[in-house]
């Protein structure tokens, strides 16, 4: 138990929460982006699925880990697709097909994986890339620089994506978009274009963190529903982000961080039934979320309403 | 001015060549032919309905015509969206105003405008150019403020800086006073006036006639969908523009007969609630309503109306204080007491809080009185019953609809109205109290709305009236009633000059002395 708290312990617990965050910063990002624009994309869980095995199936067979990657992209962007269809074009309640989007990227994972390699097959994924000097920093050089290079990548997208919604003609847009429609329209934006691009970006970037899933990690392996409700935590981040990229960052850390303590306490005996420490990042997704309604800032009001032009909701 | 435009496209002018649009089940505009100047006030002047924003938004890209052409100088022009209009100098002020509240001024102002530094904004130069057109117009806007803290006012310049940021030379303002206090409206009218003779042409959309003959180069009349008549405002007056809107004369078919009683049925006192925000939204209100007696609260919107409306008809908590029906304290009452109390309410949304609009008309009509051993006996409705009066309330209320049994949704705003007063009044209540009755209603449906409150007015149920609509509020009050940020500000007569009421409307006159109208050009010290 006294073992549970030294340094190294410790350590080890941070370097792997970094490596956790990566798939919540990916998903939640991309879904920040998608629900700026006013589109709540609900089957990102679904979505990471799909990108978590075309990506593994696909490195695994070329040996390729770029090419898994690339297929993961092509998949996402073509969930995105269908997304947007169905949320933009065909204005379906977003709740209820997102739902859809999640079942159907969880049954094609799945069927996809029984149909091509059936057992669990593994292989070697990213390495590790240690960047020079930053990696002798005490501490924070083995928990930040460290890592493989889809970590940094996720980090690297944070301040990215605060320049984009906030600093560039792009993000001004989506933000318009997402709270007035109307006046966007009104002042000659494509709400559907801009909704579109939103919804595939989102959903591309939800396939990458699948990707992590499997081919970001040492060891990469497929199994079934191996996101886990990742994706579904990635929506609740947004919302207690406040649609704010630091926000994401911050969520993201707190979940990976309570992901990576309840997989530490499940490997160290400590007496209490590994059920409880598993359940703890859905705890805190709930108490979070019913805490973070409270003095909700103006976020994007059109969330979940298709435009329809000159009916104001 | 001249210095920082670039590439204006200037309008010299702009014709609308038989423009028809239809959408499904109306004919919006019918072949319309108009033709518009720069350096000119047009003003279109319709009922709701009339095809006036419709007809704009063709002209503005918004909506493709189902026939006919537009042509601007001279040449004919296919706008396929606003961008294009814009492209072409028209700018468009709507009557929903096309801003995002949580940016700032300039990201509104700058969205969707080539940037300098492309792909990112450049909100310095633009800020630049901002603030040297705010001073030049004496808007006094700060750029860097978030839309949503602007007032109504503010907020409506800041739709015409971003048009005048686009160098348009044309510029259409879509019933630009309906939401601003007398007073703004005469601040706007100096804006239109400095336009014009900056060599902006302005197409300016109003129902008002006042407004009409004093700003106007030139007065089109539209009715269903069609021109009815083009004149200037000398060769017109007002009389004969609202015969040209309604399409008949138009004479007052009420009359108020008799003085108000004496006798005190509502009297509510140190009255305080909070708004949705939880701020204190009403501050210690008194005042009693009399017997025959329609007491009007004028007020600019949000400053306590609704919450006053709501904190007497039961859907809003009070903090404190009394709201006394013929000696029953409501405060603590839920909405079914003070229906049982003999209380009426016309609430400000139809279509949300006044009736169910997927229920038929009949289910509609006795939403209120549905439990009563008239129309139910034990937990069964009794149908029949039900039917034969509502049917007769509706034909009493003269709602015009092809059946009882079609839902409320499928009415215009007018016959929804008088659905809900047909419920309101025919359980003869002892207190009414009507929010907003004929906003976004037609002239007609409006005059039956005035007579039906002046009737039951003449037969000693006391009104309470909450309007926007000064004119409105002078013709049917006995007593007037100012409410701002959520005070009394005074109790006037109804005589009381228009710009008077305006002015404690924004806070000034607290003491305003009724019957003497002394000071009414000095502008009162402010608390």
């Amino acid at each position: 138990m006294s073992e549970f708290f030294q340094a190294t312990v410790i350590l080890g617990l941070l370097t792997a929460g970094v490596r956790l965050a990566t798939p919540f910063l990916f998903a939640g990002l991309g879904e920040m982006l998608s629900q700026r624009s006013g589109v709540l994309n609900l089957g990102v869980e679904g979505i990471m699925l799909i990108g978590a095995f075309v990506s593994f199936y696909v490195a695994f067979e070329s040996g390729n880990l770029y090419l898994g990657l690339l297929a993961a992209v092509l998949a996402g962007g073509f969930m995105g697709l269908l997304t947007a269809f169905v949320s933009v074009t065909m204005k379906a309640v977003q709740g209820i097909s997102g739902i859809g989007i999640h079942i159907l990227g969880l049954g094609l994972s799945g069927l996809f994986f029984r149909l091509t390699m059936g057992s669990i097959s593994t292989m070697r994924g990213f390495p590790r890339l240690a960047i020079p000097i930053l990696k002798d920093i005490p501490v924070l050089g083995r928990v930040l620089f460290n890592q493989n290079w889809m970590v940094y990548a996720a980090l690297l997208l944070v301040p990215i994506s605060w320049a984009v919604i906030y600093k560039t003609t792009f993000g001004l847009k989506v933000r318009s978009v997402g709270e007035n429609p109307h006046a966007a329209d009104s002042l000659g934006i494509s709400v559907t274009r801009v909704r579109y691009i939103c919804v595939i970006i989102g959903s591309i970037m939800a396939s990458i963190a699948g990707a992590f899933l499997t081919i970001g990690q040492h060891e990469a392996a497929f199994v079934n529903n191996i996101a886990a409700g990742r994706g579904f935590i990635a929506v609740a981040l947004v919302y207690f982000a406040k649609w704010n990229p630091l926000g994401v960052l911050a969520g993201a850390f707190l979940f990976s961080m309570i992901d990576a303590f309840q997989l530490r306490i499940q490997i160290i005996d400590i007496g209490i039934p590994y059920e409880i420490p598993v359940m703890l990042p859905y705890i805190v997704t709930i108490v979070v979320l019913a805490l973070s309604t409270r003095g909700r800032v103006l976020g994007p009001t059109a969330l979940t309403k298709p435009f329809v032009r000159g009916v104001h909701t | 001015m001249r210095s920082i435009k670039k590439n204006v496209r200037s309008v010299q002018s702009i014709e609308l060549r038989n423009v028809t649009k239809r959408f499904p089940g109306v004919l919006a505009n019918d072949s319309v032919s108009l033709s518009f100047e720069s350096a000119r006030v047009h003003t279109l002047l319709g009922e709701n309905g009339a095809g006036k924003s419709t007809l704009m938004h063709v002209m503005y890209g918004m909506y493709a015509p189902d026939e006919g052409q537009i042509l601007v100088n001279g040449a004919p022009v296919n706008f396929r969206s606003p961008k294009d209009a814009a492209e072409y100098g028209i700018g468009m002020v709507h009557q929903h105003f096309m801003l995002v509240p949580s940016l700032s001024v300039l990201e509104n102002i700058v969205l969707n405008y080539p940037s300098p530094r492309w792909p990112f904004l450049d909100l310095a130069a633009a800020r630049e150019r901002v603030l040297a057109m705010s001073n030049e117009y004496g808007f006094g806007i700060d750029p860097d403020a978030k839309v949503w803290q602007l007032s109504v006012g503010e907020q409506q310049r800041v739709e015409i800086l971003r048009i005048l940021f686009r160098d348009a030379s044309y510029i259409i303002l879509d019933e630009p006073t309906a939401v601003l206090t007398p007073l703004e409206v005469k601040e706007f009218m100096g804006v239109l006036r400095r336009l014009v003779a900056d060599g902006h042409g302005i197409v300016f959309i109003t129902h008002k006639l006042n407004e009409a003959l004093e700003i106007s180069d030139k007065i089109t009349v539209l009715r269903s969908g069609k021109v009815v008549g083009e004149t200037a405002p000398c060769d017109t007056d007002k009389n004969q523009l609202a015969g040209l809107m309604v399409g008949r004369e138009v004479v007052p078919t009420w009359q108020k007969r008799g003085a108000a009683g004496e006798k005190v049925i509502l009297s509510v006192r140190n009255l305080s609630a909070r708004n949705n925000k939880g701020l204190k939204a009403l501050k210690d209100v008194n005042f009693d309503l009399k017997e025959g007696e329609v007491l009007a609260v004028a007020g600019v919107s949000g400053n306590g109306q609704k919450e006053l409306a709501e904190a007497i008809a039961g859907l809003r908590r009070v903090d404190g204080g009394e709201i006394l029906l013929g000696g029953t304290n409501l405060a603590g009452l839920d909405v079914k007491h003070r229906i049982d109390s003999g209380l009426a309410f016309i609430p400000e949304e139809r279509m949300t809080m006044g009736v169910v609009k997927e229920f038929s008309l009949i289910e509609n009509v006795i939403l209120k009185s549905h439990g009563t051993p008239e129309f139910a006996s034990g937990i069964f409705l009794r149908a029949k019953k039900i039917r034969e009066s509502a049917v007769q309330a509706i034909k009493d209320f003269d709602v015009r609809t092809p059946s009882p049994d079609v839902v409320a949704a499928t009415l215009s705003g007018g016959n929804i109205q008088k659905v809900i007063l047909a419920r309101e009044l025919s359980s003869r209540p002892k207190l009414l109290i009507a929010a907003q009755p004929t906003r976004g209603v037609d002239i007609g449906a409006s005059e039956y709305i005035h007579k039906r409150i002046v009737q039951i007015r003449n037969e000693g149920v006391p009104v309470l009236l909450i309007s926007e609509d000064l004119d409105e509020i002078i013709s049917l009050a006995d007593r007037v009633l100012v409410l701002y940020e959520g005070q009394v500000q005074g109790i006037v007569p109804p005589n009381t000059p228009v710009e008077e009421i305006g002015l404690m409307m924004t806070g000034g006159s607290t003491h305003y002395v009724v019957d003497g109208c002394e000071d009414s050009e000095t502008p009162p010290t402010p608390k």
